[in-house]
């Protein structure tokens, strides 16, 4: 049990925790292979959970069709749609019957437009992922160099200033960061689009392709036209960079913590008495090791990303599953939103699986 | 945060034992660009709770004000004599608005954290204490709900509490609670962590053999030595907690504009207004929140390094560490496994 003691220990707030909990539970004894197989059967017990609380938790406030139609249609017209829909039956029975339906990958039907949610999820997410992806690529550019020169010059005033960005990169909320990039890039300066994905005559055009897969980037070189690339770019800088900036604070904070541990290690020292340059010794000798913790952090990072994702997708109508959870909640469709938030519950289960395998592929200290 | 960091100092002590309070013991401890950090994020901490405790002297109107003697105020008034920082789209005074919100922000800070260290702390108490079978269903709850999205998770807990519209206290409990399911995984973690490596220490050994009983060994021997890494998480979960709450009033969870101040519900209205350049009804509300959070995790992160030696700021030599850099009681004493 020491092994989960430890990590369990570390306080997730503490930008370096490398707990993604659930790793450790049964100790002692067997190689890689029995590791990864109980990291993953690990990942059903976790869905069950979140699953679970979130259909009971939704379900306290009563039916989702009195929740989104009541005081609109009269009582017994009402009473037939909650017959219909089978929520007039026990509890239990609707929560085993859901269970039923999400082991054949079927998260219910949304309200509002009468859409599959595994359907929204295809359309929409595609949109998510390529809006995260940009926003881990705005944050390793800029969290990981800057983590390191933090290291490097350690309590001098280049130290502290990048401190004081990262924590700034944190505690400015993403739509807030967003709307100030808005009004400074796009209607003070008019660089930038203000919102959308790209604009509508791209849009059409993209549309026209067969097969899209709606990330919009892969769709824009498809059809080779440079304009339409550079439009889907364009929309993407703000959003990225709202986006990326939050996760870009916490990448530079753990870089610096870590890559500080490294360069007090003995062998640092010993490379730097042989001679090593210091540049090399801080990408090298400091910096390698220091890069499992972020590797494992990046896992948490995936669903800070998902919730910012939420508040960036609202704030730049960037129409992914955020945006769409926003549309939903608005309209008091509360399937649809149990049906996404079911969704993404499987994503960061899943995502959280591969981290700790890459993790331990990396580092055998991890698989004990 | 010098309000709830709990001061452990008894009455009667010796005259100095003001230095050894939480805080002050630390700026103390602290040098040089690590005391300038602590020191400025206390003061905007400070500011914070000033201007929350005594809002209603400072603000110029009501939050929900829409008219003075001189007739309605008006949308989107630029910023002037009247309206030092203009008016909103719903005709709100800005200024007065981003003042009231620093009310609304502390009071579900306060009851978030309340809640969430209370359930948290005995939790993990009994969980790590009692081990089996209970502890095993609560770790591995507690790591799911940690490892997934907390804005989403607050999401649905506020459509449970509030279904979405909320009147004051109504709209304040939601947030906190929504807050509080977050957090609660959070000190579970840390406290039945330590409790698992204080129970097997040599004076919970000799408490059991001279006969206490689980309640006196788990309350006087372990929780005491188990809470002393709060405060660490403490002042980053009340930043964190600004910003949940920000997050579900942008998403439209917030408290209505007539029941209390709220910055994120502002900003969300101010979302169209940053198209047609209307700058003063976002700027200014998020400026509040940035500059609060700032506060919070600038004091957050100081105690956390000061109680990190990897990280704390070297002395000059010539000014030698106190005797006993770790205090009795208010240190935050950096515990085996705290740095991973």
């Amino acid at each position: 049990m020491t092994t989960t003691t430890e990590l369990a220990g570390s306080p997730p707030a503490d930008g370096d925790a490398p707990a993604r909990g659930s790793r450790s539970r049964r100790g002692s004894g067997g190689g890689l292979g029995s590791y990864l197989l109980i990291r993953f059967l690990l990942i059903f017990p976790t869905i069950f959970i979140l699953v679970t609380t979130v259909f009971f938790l939704m379900r306290t406030t009563g039916d989702p069709i009195t929740a989104a139609l009541g005081g609109r249609l009269p009582a017994d017209q009402l009473a037939e749609r909650i017959h219909e829909a089978g929520y007039d039956r026990p509890l239990f029975v609707q929560y085993l019957d859901y269970l039923g339906s999400i082991a054949h990958g079927d998260f219910g039907t949304t309200l509002s437009d009468r859409r599959p949610v595994t359907e929204v999820l295809v359309t929409f997410g595609a949109a998510t992922l390529e809006l995260a992806v940009y926003a881990l690529i705005v944050a390793f550019i800029v969290g990981i160099p800057l983590g390191l020169v933090a290291a490097y010059f350690r309590d001098r005033s280049a130290d502290a200033a990048l401190r004081v960005f990262a924590i700034l990169c944190y505690a400015t909320p993403v739509f807030f960061a967003g709307l100030l990039l808005k009004l400074i890039f796009s209607v003070w300066l008019g660089w930038l689009p203000v919102a959308g994905r790209a604009s509508t005559g791209s849009e059409i055009q993209l549309q026209t392709l067969d097969h899209p897969t709606n990330i919009y980037l892969i769709d824009a070189l498809r059809t080779g036209d440079g304009e339409i690339v550079r439009d889907v770019l364009e929309h993407a800088v703000l959003p990225a960079v709202a986006l990326g900036l939050l996760t870009a604070g916490i990448f530079l904070r753990l870089v610096r913590t870590n890559v500080i541990g490294t360069l007090g290690a003995g062998y640092v020292e010993a490379a730097r008495s042989r001679g090593v340059r210091e540049s090399r010794l801080l990408r090298k000798h400091a910096y390698r090791p220091a890069l499992i913790p972020i590797i494992t952090v990046i896992g948490l990072q995936i669903a800070l990303l998902l919730g910012g994702a939420v508040l960036t997708e609202t704030t730049f109508e960037w129409k992914g599953l955020g945006f769409q959870l926003a549309q939903y909640l608005g309209a008091r469709d509360f399937v649809a939103v149990q049906g996404i938030v079911a969704v993404l519950a499987v994503i960061v289960a899943v995502t959280n699986f591969i981290v700790d395998v890459i993790a331990a592929l990396i580092d055998p200290r991890v698989r004990y | 945060m010098a309000t709830v960091v709990p001061a452990p100092a008894a009455p009667g002590r010796r005259r100095r034992s003001w230095r050894k309070l939480p805080v002050v013991h630390q700026v103390r401890q602290s040098v040089g660009l690590q005391r300038g950090m602590l020191v400025a994020g206390l003061v905007l901490t400070g500011v914070f709770v000033f201007t929350a405790v005594f809002a209603p002297l400072l603000a110029p109107y009501e939050f929900g004000q829409l008219r003075d003697g001189d007739g309605p105020f008006g949308a989107q008034q630029h910023p002037s004599g009247d309206h030092l920082l203009g008016t909103t789209v719903g005709g709100y005074d800005v200024l007065s608005r981003v003042i009231w919100g620093t009310r609304t922000a502390l009071l579900v800070i306060v009851i978030a954290i309340l809640l969430s260290i209370v359930a948290g702390v005995l939790l993990g108490l009994v969980s790590g204490y009692f081990g089996g079978w209970l502890d095993r269903v609560l770790v591995v709850i507690c790591d799911a709900v940690y490892a997934f999205p907390s804005l989403l998770l607050a999401i649905v807990v506020a459509i449970v509490i509030s279904g979405g519209q909320s009147s004051l206290w109504g709209g304040i409990f939601a947030a906190a609670i929504s807050i509080t399911v977050v957090f609660i995984p959070q000190y579970f973690r840390v406290v039945r962590a330590e409790t698992v490596r204080i129970k097997a220490e040599a004076f919970v050994e000799s408490a059991r053999v001279i006969g206490a009983g689980h309640r006196r060994i788990m309350g006087r021997h372990v929780l005491r030595n188990a809470t002393r890494t709060l405060p660490l998480i403490l002042t980053l979960n009340a930043s964190e907690s600004i910003l949940t709450l920000a997050g579900l009033g942008f998403l439209g969870f917030g408290i209505q504009p007539t029941a209390a101040a709220e910055w994120g519900y502002d900003l969300n209205k101010s979302l169209s207004d940053v198209t047609s350049g209307i700058w003063w009804t976002s700027v200014f509300p998020g400026t509040a929140i940035v500059l609060t959070v700032l506060g919070l995790t600038l004091v957050g992160e100081s105690l956390n390094d000061l109680a990190d030696p990897r990280l704390r700021s070297r002395r000059a030599a010539d000014d030698p560490p106190p005797a006993g850099a770790v205090e009795p009681g208010g240190a935050l004493v950096p515990s085996g496994g705290y740095v991973a």
